[in-house]
């Protein structure tokens, strides 16, 4: 049985009066695939924010592998956030470093690796997501779907153990859309990653979740497959059903 | 009668917020030089940009500055029948105060804007959240080089505005109007003390410290920053800030520094 590696346990987030989660609780489990899926403005990228500590609650706990990273001092939750890769929305390149900086910075900032091996190892996995000649492009030289892929090779090159995605196909074409769900199934099977992935794109991500949570004025409500949704008898979720999926969705139809 | 009170007491309690912000913000900005691995390179880059980059700016507005209190000195003086003492009058002049203060002025609107806009970019592209999340400290990385460059560059501009304003002013008043060039010189000798310098030298540090602490940390918390707006109209507001508070920072404490070290 899988191991809970993140856990919510009665967080409460507020910005002045507006409250983003109330007092919500969540378990995600070790190498699956969890969906973070609900309206815009609703709290999803406070959530991943939260789960990296770059917000603090204003009460109850977050745990990571167990440990409460809430009252967590800057080193110690360092140290946490090594576990973790991250594939921002809008790539979140630094755009004065070039496509092979970019990747190699983790390992050039955080390991004692030689610049030999780090060269190794950046044009190793720059060929595997199909960036090979693309080492002395600026991130503003490069396409949506080519910066995604560079945010992905930069967040897989210290092999994390949990991978977050926030809105990864957002702004992306059908084909990049494709591609991108594409690397992340090769990737995911290859290095074994827990993944969190904050999508728009219903009802297609759920494709790849096995489990759905849906967060919906400040509350979370957590689905076991895309059917469980459109059968839940809560108001505010058949709403954002009807609107995302239509009346009828079976999974197994999808492409 | 309340809500007055209470928008009174909001305010009041966003400045101290703000206040708190801004001072953790110069303590891990400063801290960060002990932490290792340290970027040489990257401050020298900096240096480059901050210092090097400014050289031409420097000398032009260093020059002419000399030469104007070289005609205003000589038209002045020469109602007392002392023309000879424009050269203490102009070295005394750009040692004490100009040359600090127009120095930092001129890095502040070269230089600070720069460096707001930059990180306030980085902040709102999520770059910053990108170096966090990847247990990059991001005033080791970015913000400490910046300190550092600034802190060497600013009294090194400083000095060399001060020498090129002494040479306008030689050439405004001895070259244009007919001074004697050894009573120039030597009436700077003889005015011109190692107080003066060291005055020079102080405020042009002090004013290094108030340009990257103000113009970086507007940037950093551009996403926090009441009133500023999202986005590139949220970066463009906090960078016009940040240079008129620098600005302001820095005639506030050229006032003090004078005061004290007179």
């Amino acid at each position: 049985m899988s191991q809970a590696v993140i856990q919510f346990k009665d967080v409460v987030k507020a910005f002045g009066k507006q409250t983003i989660l109330d007092r919500v609780n969540m378990t995600i489990n070790s190498g699956k695939t969890t969906v973070i899926a609900g309206p815009s403005g609703q709290g999803k990228s406070v959530t991943m924010k939260l789960i990296l500590g770059l917000l603090r609650p204003d009460s109850g706990e977050i745990l990571v592998e167990g440990h409460d990273i809430t009252t967590m001092r800057a080193k110690a939750l360092n140290e946490v956030r090594t576990k973790f890769g991250v594939l921002f929305q809008g790539s979140a390149l630094l755009d004065s470093l070039n496509v092979f900086a970019n990747v190699a910075l983790p390992l050039e900032e955080r390991t004692k690796m030689g610049s030999e091996e780090i060269r190794e190892r950046v044009l190793a996995i720059l060929a595997q997501l199909g960036l090979t000649g693309h080492e002395e492009k600026y991130p503003a030289q490069l396409s949506g779907g080519m910066r995604k892929r560079v945010g992905l090779a930069r967040a897989l090159m210290l092999q994390p153990e949990i991978m977050l995605f926030d809105e990864p196909t957002t702004g992306l074409d059908p084909e990049n859309t494709l591609e991108i769900y594409k690397l992340f199934l090769e990737t995911q099977k290859k290095f074994g990653y827990t993944s969190i992935i904050v999508s728009h794109d219903i009802p297609k991500v759920f494709n790849l979740a096995d489990q759905v949570i849906v967060i919906n004025k400040g509350k979370l409500s957590t689905f076991a497959s895309p059917e469980d949704i459109q059968q839940s008898d809560i108001p505010d979720i058949q709403a954002f059903v009807q609107y995302t999926m239509g009346k009828i969705y079976l999974s197994r139809e999808m492409e | 009668m309340i809500r007055y009170l209470e928008k009174i007491g909001n305010n009041t309690l966003w400045i101290l917020e703000d206040l708190g912000r801004m001072g953790s913000f110069l303590a891990f900005g400063l801290g960060g030089v002990f932490k290792r691995p340290f970027r040489f390179s990257a401050m020298i880059r900096q240096v480059r940009l901050i210092g090097a980059d400014s050289f031409w700016v420097i000398f032009f507005i260093a020059g002419f500055t000399g030469m104007v209190l070289g005609l205003q000195g000589y038209y002045t003086l020469r109602k007392f029948g002392s023309e000879g003492a424009l050269g203490s009058a102009v070295s005394l002049s750009l040692i004490r105060e100009l040359g600090p203060v127009l120095t930092a002025l001129m890095v502040t609107g070269r230089a600070g804007s720069a460096m707001c806009a930059e990180i306030g970019i980085m902040r709102n592209s999520e770059q910053l959240d990108a170096l966090e999340c990847m247990a990059i400290d991001p005033f080791r990385y970015l913000i400490t080089p910046k300190f550092l460059a600034t802190i060497i560059s600013v009294p090194i501009l400083t000095l060399f505005f001060n020498v090129v304003g002494i040479f306008g002013g030689y050439i405004a008043g001895c070259g244009l109007l007919g001074v004697n060039p050894g009573a120039y010189w030597s009436g700077m000798e003889q005015s011109v003390v190692n107080q003066d310098i060291n005055m020079g030298i102080i405020k042009s540090f002090v004013f290094a410290l108030v340009i990257v602490w103000v113009c970086a940390g507007r940037g950093y918390f551009v996403h926090v920053i009441r009133g500023a707006g999202f986005g590139a109209e949220g970066v463009s507001k906090v960078t016009t800030q940040a240079v008129v508070l620098s600005s302001i920072a820095i005639l506030i404490w050229d006032y003090l520094l004078t005061a004290i070290l007179l």
